[in-house]
């Protein structure tokens, strides 16, 4: 008898910036693209995480489709023609790029984003005009930074509302549901029940948050410290992956170190263990090695 | 009843320290809740409920909520805070809520409100010398624009509840924001209506003939005929009749009804749900409001029929919290219907079992938007979900759901009476039957008004008296904030879908709305960008942040109008760029079609000459 | 398990079963990074059971919460496999092929009926009912366990009537379907492992095995005593007697982490020579004779641990090591030299390669595999082997290769230290999230979460004795007392009062619990001792030194 593979996937063909591209049934537009060495733009997108498709950088232009289309959540279907390069995709990458740029503080940016916002030309400051007497000044989402524990501080002033962390701290990783987006339009923003300092709000501190943050917006207490100090100088910064000193579960820590001294601590995403998640300890407790 | 599934019961609360609900505030979550198991559905009620208790939601009645129903209090924060209607910071107990929004804006609105301001002071805030009882805020359009200027009173721990207000003067507003009293009540019956009255009518037939509270006044008007046939003719006969009918929807989208209802039935996921979208909030709008204010039980028969075609057993009819009238005479005919035994478990003794939940919503245009919807009857904030998957497939509760329009649902009854080859030879080819239109603005006699499509634009504004006052034309809003502005060459455009789109232009939810030449076209564009930013749900990038600096740059570019079009020729860049980013790249319909009535009114008028003014 | 102190199954497991018994672990809080992947089985629809005697935040997420007394384990167990089996659910196939002694268990477990175990366990006979029918239906079904089963006077009889369970059932060696004993700390698994226990070798090979004897003396040229050594309470007894004089303690805190700390006070400060070789002064050192100051084996050193699901995993040196302290590899040749034994100057990596020679379950786990694959999980014999994520799957081959899986008879048997009308409370003892053990490590960063110890009471109990939230009490045992603050917790049932043993500088929780000690597996019972609350009063009057009691690390 003929063995018969238990988990059968079709096969799609489609056509990605004019080449025939097979992937498996399932596959998304994203991925797609990358198997054939297309490197598409993503913020809101992490492996780990469900895609909400909300930032809109990884759109495309599918043939047929009234709209572009997010490539992070969109399957790939028989016989779709896919640009991504078209004239129309550079505009929304390059638009999305500026109206970010144009409203959020981006100066601790993860280096990808902001090498594509070069790569799309954007010009955040073109929507810098507010006329002589304050007609239509430019809104923003500047505001002070919450320092309200002794582990990480939130500078929603470089919020870019990726709804990253809201998906890690619920049920893609941690199940505390501390934060939600909360408001609407251009005030909708990430908060506690009423905005209530994090020591009084369902936070643990395991940090999943900040770890799936693009912008530096969630930030260890201590790297903010250095950076207001001046010190902060990822140059001279080693990364070494090692196991959490813990529980018996065995979760890989990767250990940013600058001048013998921990400054922070992640996780990698593509580890089955923690699928780059951890807990405070792991997280944050590891200042015992360093009270020398 | 298939009961909606639970919410996820198993979640480690961490509750707000130390608040605590007031003895008022449990009884009226508790009774919005009933016994239900936890289940997040119920969130937007339970909510309703305690603003309507004590005018805000307290950090003590999240508490409470949260714990009755297993919510997060981060996520019940999120989803109060997504609704205009809803205060999260201390608000007085009564608020009016004065509409500000293009229709009243044109009969006097914002001097209404700049008189409100210098009596009471800044909206939102205590209302001046009133010990804190009241306060006002502005609003976007409350669907009564045929009665503009309007306004609503919210009415928080009274019997009275809320109630809409309508043709108000100052002297009205400042009534309502005082007392609580209501002098000008919104009334309801549309021109044509009046006697004599049009014998072509169908969707309108009943209105202000039969009286909406008495079933069996429905019933002698011919209520029920349309549910009888369909029993006869078999969930199978149904769907035939309505494909056959070539019945396209009359929410915005034009998809065949027929074939939406055939995706749901033939669907084997189960169970089956049933939406009626009754959310209207287009600017402009209030064509279902007059339906389900004067004809409510025909769209519980719709609705019946529908679900009973579909293998539907749940119904939700999802109505806008700005409609009070409309919400009390829907309850009253869902349960006068229900207790005839032609809701629940056997109708009509025929051992169908179908029941509608009427829902309110709290104030977010962005519900309208169907998947927005399903997350707003699901208890998370009403942000739009990624299409694909369609509703038919995965939609309320992630299973297959028919959602139509207030209107597309009073269709059906003739759809069924007549037969749907009759009701296809109606109309055009294109655009079977008939079509309510939204008439306000500059216009004599503006009004709900029904007529067959194909009629043109021309004859709709003749039929409402031509416009107000003897003055000229200058522009007409075909199809809402979301529409375009057509200009008065343009007003033998035939009104079908076909014809619309032929046009650049779109029926919308059948707004037209008229400007005379004194009208400055530059405040309303203005006023039509601000409702986009405030109505945005804040989800995707294009439309959160487009929408604003659509906003700035409008008011950059009237500010500029004196120095001639040249000196905004920048801004006019920024808002092209924007508007081809809102609509390639947003998530759903309000982003994508954000920038459309602006950049018909910047392309069709002289918007920026210094004499626009 | 079955002769391999190991988890049978990976974490990834639990995503994709359908039946989940968590049972004496508050995973939430111990081990959050696991509660992860069990969280994805329950949104992917799996049911829950959760057994603990506190309603903790583990158990808000099961469907089902079974609040047994503190101790009853056994007994519970007992119950369910008694109603597997008269309910005609046992799995007979499985059993008749895989495993050994049925009848003796089933005729052992006749007396646990569900009104008996009802009685001993305070479970109601509907709930065992139900966990019992549905385990034995599941598809596939995991039972989890922590330190709730471990730290009794009956540790291993606890494991074995969770493990006969398994096998009535045949929830065992398939993929998501296994047992996961969670360990406690990050190399609890390893150490063992590795041999550092008194009657293994590397590689869980038995030291009373003459065979493997000849083996390891060939390997290291010497005599090893053919019988095994003695575990840590047994070591403990030796000093009461005088026979164990000497003591190297490597990298534990015995003073604070023993129960019955007067005790363990009295020995260790009564030994001839201690010599304590840690990455602290602990309290243990500070009355060592001799400190040998090491670097911290996870981030100042080179080598492995192993996790909870069997996975060997490389720990890496990122800083280097303050002042004198050395590698524990350098000081242990170190002193072999000075013993006599010159081992050259190993590396980690030199060790490791030792223990792939002699160890088959890690034979083909290369430091470059361990790098490349993110870690191996044992038994990985050979440089082809993919690592084993299930365990004894050869249990389901027809016929079984290798040894038939024996029941265990086990039976009830309460906790040594009775309540009593002096002692009416029962004392049970944990972690909590941002804590760890003796609070040594995590004393070292400040959270948030951190209060300080208290004694948790039911609301119950906090209103019989007229005690409210913050007071602070004296809580009194047969071995002595501490004063602690309240905290008033709602789930705990009355009679049920709750401390950790995190912060012993404060709150010496230990001077509170009983040595009763598993004479299997060497575990003290810090799970159940009895003891009374004692309101101090006036409180105000206290209040200087109350703070200071009460208060956390700053």
């Amino acid at each position: 008898m003929e063995a018969v593979p238990l988990n059968f996937v079709r096969a799609v063909d489609l056509k990605i910036d004019g080449k025939d591209v097979r992937v498996p049934e399932g596959t998304t537009l994203l991925q797609a693209c990358k198997s054939v060495g297309i490197d598409t733009p993503t913020l809101c997108y992490l492996e780990n995480l469900t895609p909400v498709n909300v930032c809109r950088v990884c759109v495309v232009e599918v043939e047929n489709s009234r709209v572009l289309v997010p490539a992070c959540s969109r399957v790939a279907e028989p016989g779709m023609v896919v640009q991504t390069d078209s004239e129309r995709v550079r505009h929304s990458r390059k638009l999305v790029f500026e109206l970010l740029g144009s409203s959020v503080d981006l100066s601790t940016a993860e280096p990808t984003f902001l090498a594509d916002l070069e790569r799309y030309a954007a010009e955040p400051d073109r929507f810098d005009t507010g006329d002589a007497h304050g007609h239509g000044a430019k809104a923003t989402v500047k505001q002070p930074v919450k320092i309200d524990n002794d582990l990480y501080v939130r500078d929603y002033s470089k919020c870019v509302l990726c709804y990253k962390c809201v998906e890690a701290c619920g049920t893609d990783a941690q199940n505390t549901f501390a934060i939600a987006v909360a408001g609407r339009g251009f005030n909708a923003s990430i908060a506690t029940e009423f905005d209530t300092p994090l020591p009084d709000s369902a936070c643990v501190y395991c940090g999943n948050c900040i770890g799936v943050c693009p912008t530096g917006a969630l930030m260890f207490k201590s790297e903010h410290d250095m950076r207001e100090a001046g010190t902060w100088d990822e140059s001279k910064q080693t990364v070494t992956d090692t196991i959490c000193p813990y529980c018996g579960v065995g979760c890989t820590l990767q250990l940013h170190v600058q001048d013998n001294s921990i400054v922070r601590v992640t996780s990698p995403h593509d580890h089955d263990v923690t699928e780059g998640h951890l807990c405070i300890k792991g997280r944050f407790g590891w200042q015992f090695v360093q009270n020398r | 009843m298939p009961a909606p599934p639970e919410g996820n019961p198993d979640v480690d609360l961490h509750l707000i320290p130390g608040a605590v609900a007031s003895i008022g505030e449990q009884d009226a979550i508790d009774a919005a809740i009933g016994s239900a198991p936890a289940a997040r559905h119920l969130l937007l009620p339970a909510l309703h409920a305690a603003q309507a208790r004590v005018g805000w939601i307290s950090p003590g009645a999240l508490n409470h909520i949260c714990t009755r129903l297993l919510v997060p209090p981060a996520e019940g924060f999120g989803v109060a805070s997504f609704y205009a209607m809803f205060a999260t910071k201390r608000r007085a107990p009564r608020t009016v809520h004065v509409c500000d929004d293009i229709a009243c804006r044109i009969k006097g609105a914002e001097g209404l409100c700049r008189s409100l301001e210098q009596k009471f002071g800044a909206p939102g805030q205590d209302a001046n010398g009133l010990n804190g009882a009241a306060t006002w805020v502005r609003s976007p359009c409350l669907g009564l624009c045929e009665q503009a200027p309007a306004a609503l009173v919210q009415r928080a721990g009274e019997s009275r509840g809320d109630e809409a207000m309508a043709h108000v003067t100052l002297e009205d507003v400042v009534g309502a924001v005082e007392t609580g009293d209501v002098r000008a009540a919104q009334q309801t019956i549309a021109p044509q209506t009046a006697e004599p009255r049009d014998s072509g009518l169908r969707l309108l037939r009943r209105v202000g003939k039969a009286d909406p509270s008495s079933l069996d006044d429905y019933r002698a008007h011919g209520g029920y005929v349309a549910l009888r046939k369909a029993l006869a003719l078999g969930p199978e006969g149904v769907l035939r009749e309505v494909n056959d009918s070539k019945l396209l929807g009359r929410g915005g989208a034009a998809f065949p009804t027929g074939r939406k209802w055939e995706g749901v039935a033939r669907n084997p996921a189960r169970p089956h749900y049933l939406v009626c979208n009754a959310d209207e909030s287009e600017p402009g709008t209030f064509k279902d409001r007059v339906i389900m204010e004067e004809d409510p039980f025909a769209l519980v028969e719709a609705m019946t029929i529908a679900g009973y075609a579909t293998g539907c057993e749940q119904g939700y009819l999802y109505i806008r919290g700005e409609y009070p009238k409309a919400t009390a005479r829907l309850q009253h005919a869902i349960t006068q219907t229900r207790a005839r035994g032609w809701l629940g478990d056997n109708i009509m003794g025929e051992g169908v079992r179908f029941d509608i939940e009427l829902r309110r919503g709290a104030g977010a245009y962005i519900c309208g938007e169907e998947t927005s919807l399903f997350n707003s009857l699901e208890g998370l904030r009403g942000e739009p979900r990624n299409k694909p998957p369609f509703p038919v497939n995965v939609g309320l509760f992630g299973k297959p759901t028919v959602v139509n329009n207030v209107e597309t649902f009073a269709n059906v009854l003739d759809v069924l009476a007549y037969g749907g080859p009759a009701f296809a030879a109606s109309g055009t080819p294109g655009s079977a039957g008939t079509k309510l239109f939204c008439v306000s603005g500059c216009v004599t006699r503006p009004g709900l008004y029904e007529a067959p499509f194909g009629i043109t634009l021309r004859d709709v504004i003749a039929l409402a008296g031509g416009v107000a006052d003897g003055r000229a034309l200058k522009a007409v809003l075909l199809g809402g904030a979301a529409g375009v502005f057509v200009t008065p060459e343009e007003l033998d455009m035939p009104l079908t879908f076909e014809g619309t789109r032929a046009a650049n232009a779109t029926l919308g939810s059948g707004v037209i709305m008229l400007f005379d030449d004194r009208v400055d076209l530059g405040d309303i564009l203005i006023r039509i960008a601000a409702f986009f930013r405030d109505e945005s749900c804040g989800q995707c990038v294009p439309c959160r942040i487009g929408t604003i600096r659509q906003e700035e740059a409008l008011h950059r570019l009237v500010a500029a109008r004196t120095k001639g079009a040249a000196a905004g020729a920048r801004d006019v860049g920024l808002i092209n760029d924007l508007a081809l980013v809102m609509r390639d790249a947003s998530i759903c319909g309000l982003g994508q079609t954000a920038a459309s009535a602006v950049q018909s009114a910047l392309q069709k008028f002289p918007v920026l000459s210094p004499e626009a003014r | 398990m079955f002769g391999a102190g190991g988890g049978t199954s990976a974490y990834r497991e639990i995503e994709e079963t359908d039946l989940i018994v968590l049972w004496g672990s508050n995973a939430r809080e111990t081990h959050p990074i696991f509660f992860h992947h069990l969280l994805k089985g329950k949104q992917d629809g799996a049911r829950m059971f959760a057994i603990d005697p506190r309603r903790t935040s583990s158990v808000a997420w099961a469907d089902v919460w079974m609040g047994l007394e503190v101790g009853s384990d056994v007994a519970l167990a007992n119950t369910i496999g008694r109603e597997i089996i008269a309910a005609g659910l046992c799995n007979t196939a499985f059993v008749e092929r895989a495993t050994t002694g049925f009848e003796e268990y089933k005729a052992a477990v006749e007396i646990y009926t569900l009104e008996h175990g009802e009685k001993l366990t305070g479970v109601k006979a509907e709930d065992i009912r139900d966990l019992a029918h549905s385990y034995a239906r599941a598809d596939r079904a995991q039972i989890c366990w922590t330190l709730g089963i471990t730290e009794h006077h009956n540790a291993v009889d606890n494991v074995f009537a969770i493990i006969n369970l398994s096998l009535l059932t045949g929830h065992v060696g398939r993929w998501g379907s296994g047992l996961v004993p969670l360990r406690g700390q990050n190399n609890v698994q390893g150490g063992g492992d590795m041999g550092a226990i008194p009657n293994k070798f590397v590689g869980g090979q038995d030291v009373e095995d003459p065979v493997l004897r000849a083996m390891f003396e060939k390997e290291y040229a010497g005599t090893i005593p053919d019988k095994k050594g003695w575990h840590l309470s047994q070591m403990f007894e030796a000093m009461e007697h005088g026979e164990l004089k000497t003591v190297f303690v490597l990298g534990e805190n015995p003073m604070q982490s023993e129960a019955d700390a007067k005790r363990t006070r009295r020995l260790l400060e009564g030994l001839e020579h201690l010599v304590v070789q840690d990455i602290f002064l602990t309290k243990t050192a500070e009355v060592a004779h001799v400190v040998l100051p090491a670097a911290a084996s996870w981030c100042e050193s080179e080598g492995t641990v192993t996790s909870s699901e069997r996975r060997v995993q490389r720990v890496r040196k990122a800083l280097e090591p303050p002042g004198q302290a050395k590698d524990d590899i350098d000081i242990l040749t170190a002193l072999a030299k000075r013993l006599g034994r010159d081992w050259g100057a190993p590396t980690a990596a030199d060790v490791w390669e030792e223990v792939r020679r002699l160890s088959p379950w890690h034979g083909g786990m290369s430091y470059g595999r361990l790098e490349q694959l993110n870690g191996l999980q044992w038994p990985c014999p050979t440089d082809d082997h993919p690592g084993s994520p299930t365990l004894h799957t050869r249990l389901w081959d027809e016929p079984v290769s290798g040894s038939r899986a024996p029941f265990q008879v086990v039976h009830h048997s309460p906790p040594v230290d009775l309540l009593s009308e002096e002692f009416p409370l029962r004392l049970t003892t944990g972690r909590r999230l941002e804590s760890f053990n003796t609070g040594v490590m995590t004393g070292g960063y400040t959270s948030p979460l951190r209060h300080g110890e208290r004694i948790e009471l039911s609301p119950e109990d906090a209103e019989r004795l007229h005690i409210t939230a913050g007071e602070v009490v004296r809580i009194v045992s047969r071995r002595g007392s501490v004063e602690a603050q309240v905290k008033i917790d709602p789930g705990l049932r009355p009679g049920l009062t709750f401390m950790t043993l995190h912060f012993p500088d404060e709150v010496e929780t230990n001077i509170l619990t009983i040595d009763a000690v598993d004479p299997k597996s060497g575990t003290a019972e810090f799970k159940a001792a009895a003891v009374r609350v004692e309101k101090i009063v006036p409180v105000q009057a206290r209040e200087p030194v109350g703070a200071g009691a009460a208060g956390g690390k700053p």
